[in-house]
Formats: C-alpha cells, sequence, structure tokens
C-alpha cells in the first residue's frame, strides 16, 4: 500500500525532471530507416541509405550517452499504407525512436502526420515535396537534402536564364510530381515565361513514347520532367530514341541523380543540367566518405540522398547527446533546430523553424563521355546556389510553426 | 487538318502507331503464355521473369564475350529457353496432376528468387543497350518521328507471332501438340515421346519471352523490374483474349496496345488502369474471354 502510496508523486517529479537526465527509452536508441528497397527508387535511396546510416553510427562507436543505438530497415515500396502501417508498428511496438526516411513524397507526407500524432522524431532525405516544410509541416520532422522548390529555383532558373522560357511538363502522378509542377510552374512565370501544358503518367511507367509524342506536339522549347528515378531514365531514353533533341526541343531533368546517369550512361545524358545537394568528387571529406561508402555498396558512389542519410543522423546523435534524452520527439527536434549543424558532408548549416536544412545547392552539367576519366566521373560543377536562394524563403511556405 | 475528339490527326495516328508497337510487346508474350498454358495448363507467372533474364542474357553477351544484338537475337532466346527445359524437367513436371494454383504459386516464387538476385547484383535503374547501328535513325512520317528501331519491332513481332500460329494450328507437329494435350496416354501409345514434347513446348514458351526480352533492350532500360513491370498487364492481356488462345492473345495483344496508348492522350491518369478495366468488363460478359471456348 504505501508503495502505490508514493509512486503517483514519484512519477510526476520523474516526469517533470525528464529533460534534465539522461533518459534513453529503453537503454538503446532505435533508428528505423524507412525506404525504397526495392521499386524504382532503390537506387537513388534504398540499400544506400542503409549504408551511409550505418557509417554515421559506426563514427559514433555504435552508441550514443552510453547507450546501444540500434539499426531497422523496411520496404515501403512507395506505397503510403505500407509506410503507414509499419511506421505504426515501429512507434508502438518496437520502440522506434526516430524514422529516417521515407522514400515517395506520398509515403512520407503520410509518415510525418503519424510522428507528429506519436511525438517522435522523423528526418527526411528521400522525398521532394515542398509542402513538408510547407502546410504539412510540424515540430517533429526535419526536411535535410532538398525539395522541390530548390529545384525549380536551381535547375528552373537556370534554363530560363539560358533562354527556355515555354514549357511542357511530364508530370508523375502523385504528391511529388505535382509540386515540382508547380514549383517550376512559379519560377518559369515570374521569370516572364510561360507553360504550355503537361502531361501526367502514373508512377513507374515503362514505356513513355506517347507522353513523349505529345511534348513534341506541344512546340515548347523546354520538356521538364517532373518525375525520377527509373520514370526519369526512361522518359530520357524515349525523347532520344524519338529525336525530341534533334527536332529543337530541350529536355530539363528536374530530379536526376548519379545513378540515373550512370543508368544512363553519358551518350545520352550529356549536357543534361541538373541539380544536387552533394556530389563524391567535390572534395577531399566527400571522397573520403565515398571510398568508406563503396566498400559497403559494391563500388557504388553515394548521392546526396545517401549522404543526406549520414549528415541528418548525424545530427541528430549530437542532440541526443546535447540534450541528453531520446524523446519526447517535439524535444529532440527543438534541440536538433538550436544546435548549428556541422558535417563532412554538407559543412557548416542550421534547420529552419519550418524544419528545412539550409545548405548549399549546386547546378551541374552532365559531362560528355570524352570528358569523364571514368565511371562515375559524370559531373561538372556550372554554379553554386547559396542556401537563402536556392531555398524557398520561411514566410513563403504556409508552415503553421512559422505563424506562432 | 482534321480533328480527332480534340487532337489533332497527326498526333492521333501518332499515338495509334506508338500503340501497335507496345501491343507487338504485348501479343509476343501474352504468345508464350498462352503456348504454355493452351499446351501445359501451367499459368507461368515466372514468364515476366524470362523476359528480363532474355534483356539481360543480351546485355552480358555483350559486355562479356561481345556478341551483338543479331546474334543475341538468336543466342539469348536458345540460353533461356533451355534454362526453362530444366526448369520444367525438375520442377513444374510433377504439377500437372494438380490444381492450377500450384503452379502459379511456384512459378510466382520462382519469379522473385529469379528477379531478387538480379535486383541484388544489378540495382534497380537498370543499364543501357545501345540500339543496333543498322536500325539506329528515325523516319519522318510527316505526322510523326518514327524510330527504325520500333519499325522493326513491329516486323519482328507480326513475323514470330504468325509463324508460331502457323506452326500451332496448320502443322503436323503442331497437331500432335495439340492431340497430347488432350489425351497423352493415347498419344504416347502412337509412339510419340510426349514428356519429351511438353519439355519443348515450355521451353518454347520460353525462347518467346527472351526474344521479347531482347528486343525489348534496346528501347527500355535493362533492368531486374522490367518484367513485374509487364507481367500483370500481359496476363491481362491473355485473359482477355482467352485463357490457351494463341490467335485471342496475338489480336488482344496489339489491340490493348493501341486502346492503352489512346488512354494516354485522353486520360493519361488512367493509362496503368485501362487494361484491367477492359478485363473486368470482359469477363463479365464473356467469362471464357473474347476468343476462349468455354
Amino acid at each position: 500500500m504505501e508503495m502505490k502510496l508514493l509512486a503517483g508523486p514519484v512519477v510526476a517529479l520523474a516526469l517533470i525532471g525528464a529533460p534534465a537526465y539522461a533518459e534513453i527509452t529503453g537503454d538503446v536508441v532505435r533508428i528505423g530507416v524507412l525506404t525504397d528497397m526495392s521499386s524504382l527508387y532503390a537506387d537513388n535511396t534504398g540499400p544506400g541509405n542503409v549504408a551511409a546510416t550505418e557509417l554515421a553510427i559506426e563514427d559514433f562507436g555504435g552508441e550514443v550517452l552510453g547507450k546501444r543505438i540500434e539499426l531497422l530497415t523496411a520496404d515501403t515500396q512507395n506505397k503510403p499504407d505500407i509506410g503507414l502501417s509499419v511506421g505504426g508498428r515501429w512507434f508502438d511496438v518496437e520502440g522506434v525512436d526516430v524514422i529516417a526516411g521515407a522514400s515517395a513524397s506520398s509515403v512520407t507526407l503520410a509518415v510525418q502526420q503519424l510522428a507528429g500524432e506519436k511525438n517522435k522524431v522523423f528526418l527526411i532525405s528521400d522525398a521532394a515535396s515542398s509542402d513538408i516544410t510547407g502546410k504539412a509541416c510540424n515540430a517533429n520532422t526535419v526536411h535535410w537534402t532538398y525539395d522541390t522548390a530548390s529545384l525549380a529555383n536551381v535547375t528552373g532558373s537556370a534554363v530560363v536564364e539560358a533562354g527556355g522560357d515555354s514549357w511542357f511538363f511530364l508530370t508523375a502522378d502523385y504528391a511529388f510530381g505535382y509540386a515540382l509542377e508547380r514549383d517550376v510552374t512559379a519560377v518559369v512565370e515570374a521569370a516572364g515565361g510561360e507553360v504550355l501544358g503537361s502531361v501526367r503518367h502514373p508512377l513507374n511507367s515503362s514505356d513513355f513514347s506517347s507522353f513523349v509524342l505529345q511534348a513534341q506536339s506541344s512546340g515548347a522549347k523546354i520538356v521538364g520532367l517532373a518525375n525520377a528515378g527509373g520514370d526519369t531514365v526512361n522518359a530520357i531514353k524515349a525523347a532520344s530514341e524519338f529525336g525530341l533533341v534533334q527536332g529543337g526541343q530541350k529536355l530539363a531533368g528536374l530530379l536526376v541523380f548519379v545513378m540515373d546517369i550512370h543508368s544512363l550512361g553519358l551518350d545520352v545524358s550529356q549536357g543534361l543540367q541538373l541539380t544536387e545537394a552533394f556530389y563524391w568528387d567535390q572534395d577531399d571529406k566527400s571522397r573520403a566518405f565515398t571510398e568508406r561508402y563503396k566498400k559497403k555498396m559494391d563500388g557504388r558512389v553515394p548521392n546526396s540522398i545517401q549522404a543526406g542519410y549520414y549528415a541528418m543522423i548525424t545530427h541528430y546523435l549530437k542532440a541526443v547527446e546535447a540534450l541528453g534524452s531520446d524523446g519526447p520527439g517535439d524535444a529532440v527536434v527543438a534541440k536538433m533546430k538550436e544546435l548549428e549543424t556541422d558535417d563532412p558532408l554538407f559543412g557548416k548549416g542550421h534547420i529552419r523553424v519550418d524544419g528545412r536544412h539550409m545548405h548549399d545547392m549546386y547546378l551541374f552539367e552532365v559531362k560528355a563521355p570524352s570528358e569523364s576519366q571514368g565511371p562515375y566521373d559524370y559531373y561538372k560543377l556550372i554554379a553554386t546556389v547559396p542556401p537563402e536562394k536556392a531555398f524557398r524563403p520561411l514566410e513563403e511556405g504556409e508552415c503553421p510553426l512559422v505563424k506562432n | 487538318m482534321f480533328d480527332l475528339l480534340g487532337i489533332s490527326a497527326p498526333a492521333f495516328f501518332g499515338q495509334l502507331l506508338i500503340g501497335v508497337i507496345n501491343g507487338s510487346f504485348y501479343a509476343l508474350l501474352s504468345l508464350g503464355l498462352a503456348v504454355i498454358f493452351g499446351m501445359l495448363h501451367i499459368i507461368n507467372f515466372v514468364h515476366g521473369a524470362q523476359y528480363m533474364l532474355g534483356a539481360f542474357t543480351a546485355l552480358l553477351l555483350l559486355n562479356y564475350l561481345g556478341i551483338g544484338y543479331w546474334w543475341s537475337l538468336l543466342l539469348a532466346p536458345l540460353i533461356v529457353g533451355a534454362f526453362g527445359i530444366v526448369l520444367e524437367r525438375v520442377f513444374l513436371r510433377h504439377l500437372y496432376k494438380l490444381d492450377h494454383v500450384y503452379g502459379l504459386l511456384l512459378t510466382f516464387g520462382i519469379a522473385l528468387v529469379i528477379e531478387g538476385t538480379f535486383r541484388e547484383f544489378f540495382g534497380s535503374s537498370g543499364q543501357p543497350y545501345g540500339i543496333p547501328p543498322e536500325l539506329a535513325g528515325v523516319q519522318n512520317l510527316g505526322f510523326m518521328f518514327l524510330p527504325n528501331y520500333r519499325a522493326w519491332v513491329i516486323v519482328a513481332s507480326l513475323v514470330v507471332c504468325f509463324g508460331t500460329w502457323f506452326m500451332i494450328e496448320r502443322t503436323r507437329l503442331g497437331s500432335y501438340l495439340r492431340a497430347a494435350t488432350e489425351n497423352p496416354a493415347l498419344v504416347q501409345a502412337f509412339g510419340i515421346n510426349v514428356p519429351l514434347m511438353v519439355s519443348l513446348t515450355y521451353g518454347f514458351g520460353v525462347a518467346l519471352a527472351a526474344f521479347g526480352g531482347v528486343l525489348a533492350a534496346p528501347i527500355y532500360q535493362v533492368s531486374p523490374l522490367m518484367g513485374i513491370n509487364i507481367i500483370i498487364v500481359v496476363f491481362a492481356v491473355v485473359v482477355i483474349g482467352g485463357m490457351g488462345s494463341i490467335l485471342g492473345a496475338v489480336v488482344t495483344g496489339f489491340v490493348l496496345g493501341v486502346v492503352e496508348g489512346l488512354t494516354k492522350v485522353f486520360y493519361p491518369e488512367a493509362s496503368s488502369t485501362v487494361i484491367f478495366v477492359v478485363m473486368v468488363l470482359v469477363l463479365l460478359t464473356r467469362p471464357t474471354g473474347l476468343f476462349g471456348r468455354a
């Protein structure tokens, strides 16, 4: 009886005092990597994300505040229902403290809401929709690597400046495609250009010839590819086969990664301009990281999403260390925003109140076969765009956290 | 120029032609499935993986042995077909007396294993395979640019489809085959080696898939996922055409290619589902399919 009487006040005290103690729930920090392991985005995310996360954990010696760090992984297949059910199980049953993920934007927006409801941490590198730090933003989320607004601001502006003032879009028919088309349209129109039309193709389409034909008959100077991964690769191949470029039109790949170029080959992709937040051959630090990554990944190089995993997991673990606790989620994210970010791949930066990580973005051009020294030597740097120019201004995002 | 349902005639004809090109692949693949189902009563879910294997065999022949497209068009179907015969001898032959669902489950499982293995080694985004130089370039048809290679795909597919139909429906060998599926014991009594014939038929169906894979290699990325993307559609084609009907598979393949192509113009969002809508409608009105025999 007496024990029970005491229990109430003791629990209350413990709750009040929680953030002050070294408090790791379950004596283990559980990181769940939830991503596309097998479908069309797997090479750009998938096993590479897991490898980068492992490297970040290794650099902490496998523990934080003297407690073990554990890694779980799961495949979303880019389906929101799968993402939600795995996320729910991880948070509720398996004691996962932070999810890093989560493949397609549609899945990510669903898991973002879940993380808010459960008050856990959600770190995003895969997904691109700028709504993540806009209308859908919450206090539990950090969006690290890039978003559709930055792709529009960097690639979109560069193309319009070079005279590409009329556009036609091939858009993936889901949240990410819509967001990218919308953000690029805004940039094109602000610069005095016009959008002549668009066609929405199903995610994971194998044949783009019909869509390419529609783009050709639109007469637009620029055909913008508001898609990603296998879809972009197939679209570029079809465009090359049907003589889109010989017909006087140009392709703008709005979201292209280094593995996509590898898969297309330089013959087809040379001259393409693209935006990434990281290139493996950027400097000594990125090359050193790449060497370690290659050992885990069969000689492949990391792209910006995978580098983002290393950086955001590292920063998360630093914040847990500084806070002395791995929960609640909003407190950890608040600490992540408070601390300046500093890692070997993205350099110094910070996380804005809406959850956006601020760093330089780069405009690259794909090398011609004659300029390339070998496999993965694909990009030359055209421009470095500072964060405040690359990303959408804080007040334009309609993030509820900003108004408060 | 006249307009058809809101799009200009050139655009319309262009889309029609593209529909026929895609239909060529559907026809070729559903033909193989129809042959296998018609003769062996096996629902060959590993067909998509065998199509993928055809493309990868061409790629590997090129990268490791320097063997080009034209030889691959012959060799890859032989190699993959031989692999099919091994599969038939070792696994499928035990299932003929059981319900269809066992064959379906086994082949589905094998497909997952093959595709998973290739994904592990080659990743998901695939490898490039160049168009053979003889077929590079485009023809300006006035209403569209037709890549020479795509024209070749239509011709090759039509020739192979017609040849297969002719062999099975109009030759003595074909009549043995059809008789063997009706009454294997009787045909065997006439001194014909039925098990061997069944193995060769399966190998032939698989070789058709591999041939489709080699044809597809220069157009699409050679990717471990290429079979998964197409197999479900092809099954719908076979069901619409009537399970086991060879003519049905070919005609339906081309027609549905066109239907899908036109959907990509009028309502692109539905282009990945339109074939299944047709399937539902056909099953509701003609449960045995358009060309099926009850």
